[in-house]
């Protein structure tokens, strides 16, 4: 198989995918915080309001009280999901040495065996979530096109890696480069979809858990 | 008829027993992933075979693979069957010089006009009109175009020969193209490689000499039954790549044990070629057994693959610099785009008016 799209995958299509990640989410952050928010005049319930913003966005990793119970399936699968995908990218050899390539930093990874385990979980995970969306009919209201979008390109790098490192589906080289297209598709769309959450959610919890401590409740 | 005239007849006078050539056709038969029922017919059709006549060529190459073909250490059944054919031109190896030489090629065209087998290694330089490479004076663009006119076939020897090689790697000065850019009405076998393992140049010639025809070919035009697989998949220490052992440093506790060679640059994962079955120097080894990652010498492109050392998922080049610009760059959008949303605020603003009554009904008098 020829090794051409994967050059241009690692190589062009990687500074390509990089810069406008980088430059999108630069823009918004900078849009966000130079936007701030409309002077609350009102005086502070609490001396040390920046503390409560600080703490929510901590707290938030967890569930509200009681919500747990009451959205079981949401909170399980977000979670395996979630982290999945962390120990996934940030764990696998082949990734830390291109991290390291890239940006000249790395720490030790994990077994290939293991990382292949919790592919295949978060695999599962997602076409459960996906599941949900569709048959779950408050949620299939709720569903828009960018989130059905959002999914695949979620979805897709993990499933190109997967078959990638298996050997399936097509050559290694032809589905190595599709894996590494794939990911650089996912990088565009952050900082033009709800994927930027990756970013934003830091501020969104900051804002509301200071806005709340000035109320003096707790956020 | 003389005894030269089949291969059969010629191993034997070599002192090659029936029961090692069985064995040879039997290796070759697997090799080639055909049936075990097909050895007997296989081993009739090149006892029989007549000497083929070749004509090989040598353009912007380094010589590694005739060097390759013909450096074993011990005569092989393969380095007969090379013995074997008439190697009608060969500037390395015939003992003509000058004009002799030349003459001994158009003789060869002429008297086996179609049924030559051309054997080709080395680029093809374009540009200056090809002048980067003459022989006697003919330009290899030229010679080539003559002499596989009237080819049965084409093997493309060597990686240089089947896609450009290392006098195309980048900046590419001299123009060099593969064969397959030039002859494109002629069946071509590729057999990449920096050099190719000399058991699959006599491999192929072999099968060409058993069938008559050339063996099946991959998407990249080599033969499946030689580069049907990945080095990393038939590599000894795929395990450890399973387990996430690795070596870091060439010397480390990992490299002494044997571990993968990944993470110091090895291309095995996407190189198709047989060194990990067939192996090097009468099936003594190959690069990873001796602790070297594969650098992928039978894949087109190699040569701009990115560093030998670095890692197959490292990115071609340093993002840093880019990471950075993008940064730098996207802040400044952001802050420029925030400036223009203030001063669109503000200017709605200031064309903010209060409307009452009295302004709703002296409008509406006005009309």
């Amino acid at each position: 198989m020829d090794t051409g799209l994967l050059v241009w995958a690692k190589g062009t299509g990687l500074e390509l995918a990089t810069t406008i990640m980088l430059l999108g989410l630069a823009m918004r952050v900078v849009q966000i915080l130079v936007l701030g928010r409309t002077n609350d005049l009102s005086e502070a319930r609490h001396s040390d309001v920046m503390t409560y913003g600080v703490k929510t966005v901590f707290r938030r990793f967890l569930p509200p009280q009681g919500m747990l119970q009451k959205g079981l399936f949401v909170y399980i699968t977000g979670y395996v999901f979630h982290i999945g995908i962390f120990i996934v990218l940030f764990f696998f050899i082949p990734h830390i040495e291109m991290i390291d390539g890239a940006l000249g930093v790395s720490w030790p990874g994990l077994y290939s065996s293991f990382i292949d385990a919790v592919t295949v979980i978060t695999l599962i995970t997602l076409i459960a979530v996906l599941l949900n969306r569709v048959w779950h009919p408050v949620q299939r209201l709720l569903s828009t096109k960018e989130d059905y979008i959002t999914w695949a390109l979620t979805f897709l790098p993990l499933l190109t890696g997967y078959l990638a490192y298996h050997h399936m589906l097509f050559e290694y080289n032809l589905m190595l480069a599709l894996h590494i297209l794939s990911v650089e598709a996912l990088m565009i769309a952050i900082p033009f979809s709800k994927l930027s959450h990756m970013v934003t959610l830091f501020f969104a919890r900051w804002y509301n858990g200071v806005i709340a401590g000035r109320k003096g409740v707790q956020s | 008829m003389t005894s030269k005239d089949t291969l059969g007849n010629v191993l034997a006078e070599r002192g090659v027993s029936r029961r090692t050539f069985l064995k040879f056709c039997t290796a070759l038969a697997s090799s080639m992933a055909l049936a075990p029922s097909i050895v007997p017919a296989m081993a009739e059709a090149l006892a029989n075979a007549k000497r083929q006549s070749v004509i090989w060529l040598s353009f912007q190459e380094c010589t590694g693979c005739t060097e390759s073909l013909t450096r074993s250490a011990q005569p092989s059944i393969e380095s007969l069957i090379f013995d074997f054919i008439s190697l009608d031109y060969h500037h390395t190896l015939q003992a003509a010089a000058g004009h002799q030489a030349e003459k001994a090629r158009d003789i060869a065209v002429e008297e086996n006009k179609g049924k030559y087998l051309l054997i080709v290694d080395g680029s093809i330089p374009l540009d200056l009109d090809g002048a980067y490479s003459t022989i006697a004076g003919i330009t290899n663009l030229q010679m080539l175009e003559e002499v596989a006119e009237h080819a049965l076939a084409i093997v493309s020897v060597g990686t240089c020969a089947a896609y450009g090689g290392l006098p195309m790697a980048k900046p590419n000065p001299t123009g060099a193209v593969p064969v397959s850019d030039i002859i494109t009405d002629k069946p071509i076998i590729n057999i990449p490689g920096c050099p190719p393992i000399g058991e699959v140049i006599t491999g192929v010639l072999a099968h060409f000499l058993t069938f008559g025809a050339i063996p099946e070919l991959d998407s990249l035009g080599r033969p499946k039954a030689f580069y049907g697989e990945t080095i990393h998949d038939r590599c000894y220490r795929r395990t450890f790549y399973d387990q996430g052992l690795f070596a870091d440093t060439f010397d480390d506790e990992g490299a002494r044990k044997g571990w993968c060679l990944y993470k110091l640059g090895c291309k095995g994962p996407v190189t198709y070629n047989s060194c990990a079955t067939m192996k090097w120097n009468n099936e003594t080894s190959f690069p990873i057994e001796s602790g070297h990652g594969c650098i992928g010498c039978s894949q087109p492109g190699f040569w701009d693959m990115g560093g030998f050392y670095d890692a197959l998922s490292e990115p071609l080049t340093d993002l840093r610099g880019t990471a950075a610009t993008a940064v730098v760059a996207g802040a400044a959008a952001g802050v420029a785009v925030a400036a223009m949303n203030k001063k669109h605020k503000q200017e709605a603003k200031e064309k903010h008016f209060k409307v009452t009554g009295e302004t709703i009904e002296n409008d509406m008098n006005n009309k």
